[in-house]
């Protein structure tokens, strides 16, 4: 009997996510890559707890289809990209990750994808992938626009009374 | 289209992988947002302190003296000569990794070299190298290495990404304080003109004109003015305002981040709402008008210069006692070093709250009382009129201070008095308060905008509790008791939590606060409505 992709890509969800994950990993050393990797509490490894809900969250999104709305899966994309974000890497570092799950598909499910003759399905299927990561790419946008904002209110609020005061005083403008 | 045309997984991969190279065959990368700037020549030259020169840390060249590395091993024999604890770090760690996970900058980055036990390797190596025998004869087996100029940058590098917090050393079995191996690591780097200028500028200015911004007596006063300004405009209430009072009962010190950055200000306000609605025998002193000292983050020697004006002030002024503001780094220092270095204070009194006439016997030797101590014993009395409901619209959370709490055991009196001035509190999640609190990313003079990318790594487990707490509780107020934390926890929340603001203790005490001859409050100290009123008006 005949296999549909989404089929698959549920029967072999948890396959698919253990390689997304070890991908994303893989990207920090070696030290930090078995850490994030532990199950600890949330609290105590908030990046690997980022990432390991994020994913699975992600990929639950994806098989959604037509239904699915962006504005659900934002927050959990945000919480990965954000970090990332302020992490050691370029930017195409910090959001490469999304076109990880291509790669975990293809490899986790090679030989039925062949058997099946899956593969314009696959394509429709990696669109969707392509659209999360422009998305991804949005988020670092604003993650990075922030900092620089965050930069600027910094500077600005550190004599931010000192100048109040002395517009004030002299009669100038308080507003600058 | 055939399916054996697609790209094969392999040839699609970009590969995303670091090198995996041992930890010392790994260079330090520069990267722009993870570093801070240089100390300026002119600061360094303020403070007769050696090299000053304009360089940078990207730089080839970092234009060190010619026999630096004799400098640094000279000055490493004569610290392990000189503290009994540096010689003692150096040699008995065991790796058990206890302290690995347990930095707020290697949780955040997963960078091997910000586990405390690498970071006090960048030193323990060069040490097995120049002062162990057996390092000298078995090499790089040992875990020993020559100090090269790539070795020097990586301190720099890692020395200034630790915030001293001393996180790890509550985990470790036998003791070691990694923030103190950090501060022998920057007093050595300090040797040959590294230095970084959000430390070294505050000292410089501290040390010509007694605060981190170099504010004159005059400006000092002026903002403290500011301020009485402002609560008259709030409670109808033209606040006393004492400086430089010779023979008042009490000098009072607090961080000056306090009188020009918001939020600070707002607990600084407190503060003065506070001791008038006392009746408080007290004085601010324009010559002690600092709290903060970052000669901690500096050298030992430092960390006294700058103290001495406290007790020179008090003595002076002849006061009886002191009392410090809110305050992180400035505690311990007081608590820690203030009386060793510059004490006896024996022509002060042993501290005596006047309003309940509670001694402080656990100030008895260095004769200054925190902020929270004296307050919280206040509300124990029943001496305060508070009123919690006016700050129903915070759903407060309360963030302890590195320095206060692991250091000074600072933990209690901060919660009481916030238990009695709100109705809406709660605590993030045990592994991240009290003792093991995790710190804000930014003490220790990290707190500068260059290095904020490494801030907002540093501090994300910090801000992932608080979004734990505003999630389940809707937490909207993280209240902290230090004025860096109230600076560098402001921008944390602004990529983090942005829904969430932040403030001291003392600010919300004076919102609850019913002074006598108030007229009708209905703003807080910010200027906002308090809860409900807003609406009621409409009505």
């Amino acid at each position: 009997m005949s296999q549909t992709l989404e089929h698959l890509l549920l029967k072999k969800r948890s396959a698919i996510l253990k390689r997304w994950l070890d991908l994303i990993f893989d990207t920090y050393p070696a030290d930090g890559r078995s850490f994030f990797a532990s199950r600890r509490n949330r609290i105590a490894n908030p990046v690997g707890g980022a990432i390991v809900d994020g994913v699975d969250k992600l990929f639950d999104w994806l098989m959604q289809g037509e239904k699915s709305d962006v504005r659900d899966i934002c927050v959990f994309l945000d919480n990965i990209v954000r970090i990332r974000a302020v992490q050691e890497f370029s930017a195409s570092h910090s959001i490469g990750f999304v076109f990880f799950l291509k790669h975990a598909i293809r490899e986790t499910l090679d030989s039925e994808l062949r058997k099946e003759q899956l593969h314009e399905d696959l394509l429709t299927f990696e669109s969707k992938i392509d659209s999360l990561a422009l998305l991804a790419f949005d988020n670092y946008s604003q993650c990075r626009e922030q900092l620089h904002q965050i930069r600027a209110a910094e500077i600005r609020n550190r004599t931010s009374r000192l100048l109040e005061r002395a517009c004030q005083k002299y009669g100038m403008p308080s507003e600058w | 289209m055939e399916l054996d045309k697609l790209p094969k997984p392999e040839e699609m991969q970009i590969d995303l992988t670091p090198p995996e190279s041992g930890w010392m065959d790994t260079p330090v990368n520069m990267r722009d947002g993870t570093y801070s700037y240089p100390a300026a020549a002119k600061n360094l030259k303020i403070l007769d302190m050696p090299n000053p020169r304009e360089w940078s840390v990207t730089a080839d060249d970092w234009k060190l003296p010619q026999n630096w590395q004799e400098i640094i091993l000279e000055g490493f024999k004569e610290r392990l000569e000189k503290y009994r604890s540096f010689k003692l770090f150096m040699d008995i760690c065991v790796r058990c990794g206890a302290c690995a996970d347990k930095c707020h900058f290697f949780i955040g980055s997963g960078d091997p070299k910000n586990m405390p036990v690498l970071r006090a390797e960048l030193l323990r190596s060069v040490y097995r190298k120049n002062f162990s025998t057996l390092g000298r004869m078995l090499g790089r087996f040992s875990g020993s290495r020559e100090l090269t100029l790539p070795v020097l940058k990586e301190w720099f590098y890692y020395f200034f990404q630790c915030t001293e917090c001393r996180r790890c050393s509550v985990y470790c079995p036998y003791g070691i304080d990694t923030a103190e191996v950090t501060m022998i690591g920057r007093e050595l780097l300090n040797l040959v003109g590294l230095n970084i200028n959000w430390v070294i500028e505050p000292v410089a200015n501290c040390f010509r004109t007694g605060n981190h911004l170099g504010i004159p007596p005059h400006g000092l006063i002026d903002m403290w003015e500011f301020m009485v300004d402002d609560i008259e405009d709030i409670t109808g209430i033209k606040v006393d305002l004492p400086v430089n009072k010779k023979g008042a009962e009490i000098l009072f010190v607090t961080p000056s981040g306090d009188y020009f950055a918001d939020p600070g200000t707002y607990t600084c306000m407190g503060y003065l709402m506070l001791f008038h609605e006392l009746g408080l025998d007290y004085t601010w002193s324009t010559y002690a008008s600092e709290g903060g000292n970052f000669g901690l983050f500096t050298s030992h020697e430092m960390i006294k210069r700058l103290n001495a004006k406290i007790y020179a002030e008090a003595k002076r002024l002849g006061v009886k006692w002191i009392i410090g503001g809110e305050c992180g780094h400035m505690w311990r220092v007081m608590h820690q070093y203030m009386e060793t270095m510059n004490g006896p204070a024996d022509f002060l009194e042993e501290p005596v709250s006047p309003i309940t006439g509670t001694k402080f016997e656990n100030s008895k030797q260095t004769k200054m009382v925190h902020i929270t101590e004296f307050t919280s014993d206040l509300i124990r009395n029943g001496k305060l009129k508070l009123d919690p409901s006016r700050n129903d619209r915070f759903r407060v959370t309360y963030h302890d201070s590195c320095n206060p709490a692991r250091a000074a055991g600072l933990m209690e009196e901060p919660r009481y008095v916030l238990r009695n001035v709100v109705n809406n509190f709660f605590e993030m999640p045990e592994n991240s308060i009290r003792e093991h609190t995790y710190c804000c990313g930014g003490g220790a003079g990290l707190g500068n905008d260059e290095n904020l990318d490494m801030r907002m790594r540093g501090g994300f487990p910090r801000a992932n509790a608080v979004r734990h707490v505003r999630d389940k509780h809707d937490v909207n107020r993280l209240i902290c008791m230090c004025a860096i934390d109230r600076a560098t926890l402001t921008a944390l929340m602004h990529y983090w939590a942005p829904d969430v603001e932040v403030g001291g203790i003392h600010e919300l005490l004076a919102n609850a606060l019913i002074m006598e001859g108030e007229h009708e409050r209905k703003l807080d100290l910010r200027g906002e409505p308090f809860s409900g009123e807003e609406e009621d008006e409409d009505v």
